[in-house]
């Protein structure tokens, strides 16, 4: 019994000293295998008496189970050492930038625009698009302004030569998008004529226009938001809601104050500037949008009945609600395509 | 309009702030840009008159002069300045005055003579950059006076930016009756009363176009002194209402319209002949203007002639041949009413302007003609001297402007305004603006004066009310309108979609401006007849675009100067093209990449973007739409790696790889692949529609064969595909291989077939037979060899 004894000492320290499957193996070979020497003992154990063969035989076979065990665990050991030897033979270096394509970006008026698009389309309002070579009729006439008034003067207006080198008559690049107003009003009315009531319109009209106009804080192509709402009681009130709304959600700050100053445009009455100052910061007041209630004469010409409907509009200059939210201090740099400076905007 | 506070206060004196007043006139409309003080703060200075001057025995450079600043003692003062002279008049800093920079004087001793003082230049009260010596005072100022009040230099000028509508503003006493209505303070206008008249000059006037001028009021005033300088009181006027002055009768005319509005001019009575004509010019009719300029009159165009010819452009600008002059002893005032319609927009036609046209065009009061040539006759005769004859007023009263009467309705005002207004308040607002009216049951009828040209209609006087009342006080309620959803077309590409799948593409947005420089348009889309700017900024951007690829090709060439070595950008936008009737003006969306294939790194193919990258772009970027792409020329591009766009069986644009021949004009170190296509072509996409997805496996097949290497494989898809049993789902190539293996002239196609049915697993037979047959397809079709 003695010697069962040692013997299980000595697999259990020659398990323990081997740092491989292999040498485990031939370690277990030296007890378990065929001429192992557990397996010796229990071959001899035919020799004994039966009584005899009981009783070592079950001590054998406790020897035995005692070296499965230790064999057992030196494996998951010997397993586990060589699994977290390849795992830390695998670790990468997680602070290599990832791969790919990178992402690309829309330009911060683009954004502007966007943005802009989203809220009033939250409040109902459909975007409208026109052309950006007008006709002088549309620019100006269809929106109370005639030939020679002097208002016409506020606006450097681009005129277009015809193929013929003349100057095209009745042509213009849009000085505003205000013509997106008169055209999209007569739309209206042409598509419910003869219907009871007219559905309400409420519509904004980004886009491009132009004046001759080229210094440090005027581009001569520049961006302009229209936007127009008509029903049976749209009142004054109500511009100053909507864009007071309008303002709070788009800088994402009751730090903002808005004041609204008569002014004048020949298609609105009343008129208003809508200047905004920012509490934090240089408090200065800055002119962002112009706007009023639509003028009857330009609800009449659309084929509105200005006892009925009233209606406002108003004119936001995007590029300068763009230069406000970003903090950018140069027009310029909106037409120059500098990538050091649009990537900001990613 | 720029006006002077202090001279503004003699007619209204608000208890206001400068300030205050500023943003009481910004608030009513009449928007205030600038206010600047006359002159820094300052204290301590007051007139003083040098009474003697003597050498300063221990500097050369240096006098000591004895100064009264009636005090009771005369003070020595140590002075350098040039100029100083006994008997000048100058400013005196006394002794703790403290000057601009918060300079203090104290009593020095300067080379051992006591100073006690300090005679002062404009510069260093800063009055003016005049450093050149003392600044000279008129020799009446009196001494000991403080010099702020002297010159009133705790004025301040205003500056205006007036809207068209509110002519009644372009003076003082209009900015006066407008402040007076906004606070209640009293209003005090000039009392003006007729000169004497001593001679018995007259000059008759016709008025052969009277709607055009149906008021003119004329006068001679004989025996007056050109030369007589203006008064310091009224120069200090002029100039702080941004007015130089000219001469002492230009300065009164500019005095009056100042303050009362209406433009006067007077000409050189001896230089006319004849009675006064006011009438349209004949056509061609030549006058040479007060600027220099000699403009060829239209007929449309007013004039004031005597018996030779046109002397003037009425309500616009005198003409050279009749201006007074300082020999002047003779002047013909003229006070008149020219109709804004007559007026406007004649003077920008000839690109200029002048403070009379401003005014006219936008309308001046035909009753106050008289009045104005009354009190300028007043000034000249008081400045000038010289006797009045007898005034003309020629006047056709049906042609004079009437005002109608403006119903303004209790309830249209709270419709328009949103806010209901008791009568009271309506009385209350009106009687301030000084607008008469009378009551008809609830209504107000409002006669506007003849000085408000902008009240014609009910929202005019709503305006005025929400003036008067303040913007500001007025209601700003959530918004409430009828709920409607807004359409959703699923069918339409949005825009905003499109963008921002280009971007997550890698590619940066630019906005470039339309205009093009005119070479550009003809090479890179060979526009030789582009839409032309009649005014255009600059000779280089005087056509409209016809393409954005010119605009991203310029925006390349900067960013490689600033060293940005992968540049991927992208345009929306309108392009311009004469057509049969009018202009095409088609959004376009354009693309450039340049550079690397992928971003600068570690572990990655090092390869430069390629007509693929792109084309891999737009495939994915218009799917599901299946784009053809069709062999063909641009002007801007490689011929052999340029490809037309087509979709819908039309071509929507362009993609290839730029000219070498613009590689190289634009400097560039590598071509750009670029492409270009019309948005609203591409607008519509199909929704998408379920097809039944089959239970049974697919079976897949991969085939190369060997063919000429000329040979386009779209033509050999499309020839597979359309000779395959229905079955067969998808063939698509896997690989292209040129080189070792593959004969000269020849390239190996590798296609995957892969067939399925819905309704049962194929055989091994369809298979092969459908397979046979695509094979039999290539051979007969394309000369194909099966590899094997």
């Amino acid at each position: 019994m003695q010697n069962l004894e040692s013997i299980v000492r000595a697999a259990k320290t020659a398990f323990a000293t081997a740092l491989d499957p292999d040498a485990l193996e031939q370690a277990k070979a030296r007890y378990l295998g065929k001429s192992g020497q557990i397996t010796v003992l229990l071959k001899e154990l035919g020799k004994l008496a039966a009584e005899e063969k009981r009783k070592v035989g079950a001590a054998i076979n406790q020897a035995k189970a005692a070296v499965e065990t230790a064999l057992a665990e030196r494996r998951e050991a010997i397993r586990q050492a060589e699994l977290s030897a390849r795992l830390a033979e695998e670790a990468l270096d997680v602070t290599l930038p990832g791969r790919g394509e990178a992402q690309g970006g829309l330009h911060p008026v683009t954004r502007t625009l966007e943005r802009i698009e989203q809220l009033f389309a939250s409040l109902g309002f459909a975007v409208a698009d026109g052309p950006e070579i007008e006709t002088d009729f549309y620019n100006f006439t269809a929106l109370n302004t005639p030939e020679d008034h002097p208002a016409r003067s506020m606006h450097d207006t681009f005129y277009l030569l015809d193929e013929d080198g003349r100057l095209a008559k009745g042509l213009l690049l849009r000085t505003h998008t205000s013509p997106i107003q008169a055209r999209y009003m007569q739309a209206h009315v042409a598509k419910y004529a003869g219907q009871e009531t007219m559905p309400e319109i409420r519509i904004i009209a980004p886009g491009r226009v132009y004046r001759v106009d080229s210094d440090a804080t005027h581009s001569p192509m520049f961006h302009q938001v229209e936007g127009l709402w008509v029903g049976e009681n749209v009142s004054f009130a109500d511009l100053k809601g909507v864009i007071a709304d309008f303002l709070r959600r788009f800088f994402e700050t009751d730090d903002l104050k808005v004041r609204f100053r008569p002014s004048f445009f020949p298609f609105t009455e009343p008129s208003a500037e809508i200047d905004v100052a920012f509490t934090h910061g240089t408090q200065q007041w800055l002119e962002i949008a112009g706007c009023g209630m639509v003028h009857p004469n330009v609800l009449s010409r659309a084929g509105i009945d200005p006892e009925k409907h009233t209606g406002f509009a108003f004119g936001f200059g995007p590029d300068r609600l763009a230069m406000l939210r970003y903090g950018v201090d140069d027009l310029r740099l909106f037409f120059e395509g500098d990538l050091r400076f649009l990537r900001q905007f990613v | 309009m720029q006006f002077s506070e202090s001279w503004l206060r003699t007619f209204v004196n608000p208890a206001l702030s400068s300030d205050e007043l500023a943003h009481l006139l910004t608030m009513a409309g009449l928007e205030v840009e600038a206010t600047e003080a006359a002159a820094p703060a300052f204290t301590g200075v007051v007139v003083a008159e040098i009474v003697s001057v003597s050498k300063h025995p221990d500097a050369d450079r240096l006098n000591v002069c004895q100064v009264d600043v009636c005090d009771g003692a005369l003070r020595q003062i140590v002075c350098g300045a040039p100029n100083a002279a006994a008997g000048l008049k100058a400013p005196c800093a006394l002794p703790d005055a403290v000057l601009p920079g918060d300079f203090r004087i104290r009593v020095a001793r300067v080379r051992g003579v006591e100073s006690s003082g300090m005679l002062c230049s404009a510069r260093e009260l800063g009055i003016s950059e005049d450093a050149a010596g003392l600044m000279s005072l008129p020799s009446d100022a009196p001494a000991g006076e403080s010099l702020r009040d002297y010159l009133d230099l705790d004025d301040c000028r205003h500056t205006l930016k007036l809207t068209p509508n509110r002519a009644d503003c372009l003076s003082l006493s209009g900015i006066a009756r407008e402040v007076a209505a906004l606070t209640g303070a009293r209003l005090v206008l000039p009392e003006i009363s007729p000169v004497a008249v001593t001679r018995s000059q007259t000059r008759a006037v016709s008025l052969q176009a009277p709607a055009a001028c149906p008021r003119y009021c004329g006068r001679i005033i004989g025996g007056v002194d050109a030369k007589a300088p203006t008064p310091e009181w009224m120069r200090r006027r002029l100039l702080r209402s941004g007015l130089r002055s000219v001469s002492a009768l230009v300065d009164i005319t500019n005095y009056v319209m100042l303050t009362l509005g209406q433009p006067l001019h007077a000409f050189d009575n001896a230089r006319l002949s004849g009675d006064i004509r006011v009438r349209m010019a004949a056509a061609g009719e030549k006058l040479l203007l007060l600027n220099g300029q000699e403009i060829a009159l239209s007929d449309d165009i007013l004039v004031i002639a005597d018996a030779t010819g046109a002397k003037a452009m009425a309500g616009i600008m005198g003409g050279e041949e009749s201006a007074i002059t300082l020999d002047t002893t003779e002047v013909f005032l003229e006070s008149a009413f020219f109709a804004p319609a007559a007026i406007a927009g004649r003077a920008r036609r000839h690109n200029f302007s002048s403070d009379a046209s401003h005014r006219y065009e936008r309308g001046v009061d035909w009753e106050n003609c008289a009045r104005a040539l009354e009190y300028a006759s007043a000034l000249i005769m008081e400045i000038c001297g010289g006797a009045a004859g007898a005034v003309t007023d020629a006047v056709v009263e049906e042609h004079l402007p009437r005002r109608a009467v403006v119903r303004l309705r209790p309830p249209r005002l709270a419709k328009v305004l949103g806010t209901p207004f008791r009568a009271a308040e309506i009385t209350q607002y009106l009687t301030r603006l000084a607008l008469p009216f009378t009551r008809e049951s609830t209504d107000f009828l409002v006669t506007p004066p003849s000085y408000r040209f902008d009240i014609a209609i009910e929202e005019d006087l709503i305006e005025e009310i929400a003036r008067v009342h303040g913007y500001e006080n007025l209601p700003a309620p959530e918004p409430k309108g009828q709920l409607a959803m807004l359409p959703q077309p699923e069918n339409r590409r949005a825009l905003s979609r499109l963008r921002q799948q280009i971007a997550d593409r890698g590619f940066q947005e630019v906005i470039n401006y339309a205009f093009a420089p005119e070479d550009q348009e003809r090479d890179l889309a060979a526009n030789v007849a582009p839409v032309r700017l009649a005014n255009p900024i600059a000779s280089q951007l005087a056509v409209l675009r016809s393409s954005l690829l010119g605009g991203l090709i310029d925006n390349l060439v900067t960013n490689l100067k600033r060293k940005q070595s992968r540049v991927r950008l992208f345009e929306t936008g309108r392009c311009f093209a004469y057509a049969k009737d009018g202009h095409r003006q088609p959004w376009h969306l354009a693309m450039l990449a340049y550079g690397p294939a992928l971003p600068e790194g570690w572990g990655r193919e090092k390869r430069a973007t390629d007509f693929f990258d792109l084309k891999g772009d737009m495939e994915s970027l218009f799917a599901p739409a299946k784009l053809a792409f069709i062999r063909g020329e641009h002007p801007a591009l490689h011929p052999g790696r340029a490809a037309h766009i087509q979709w819908a069986g039309r071509v929507v644009g362009y993609i290839g790889e730029l000219h070498p021949q613009w590689t190289q004009k634009y400097e560039l170190p590598a071509a750009p692949v670029v492409c270009e296509l019309e948005l609203e072509a591409l607008a519509s996409r199909t929704l998408p529609a379920y097809a039944e997805v089959s239970r049974f496996q697919p079976a897949i097949r991969d085939l190369a064969v060997l063919v000429d290497q000329s040979l386009p494989l779209d033509d050999i898809l499309r020839d597979m595909k359309a000779h395959a049993p229905q079955q067969v789902c998808d063939i698509h190539l896997f690989d292209l291989y040129q080189g070792k293996g593959v004969p000269e002239g020849r390239k190996s196609l590798a296609f995957r077939i892969v067939m399925q049915d819905t309704q049962r697993t194929l055989s091994d037979a369809d298979i092969d037979l459908a397979v046979t047959g695509i094979i039999a397809c290539l051979e007969q079709h394309f000369q194909a060899q099966l590899r094997t």
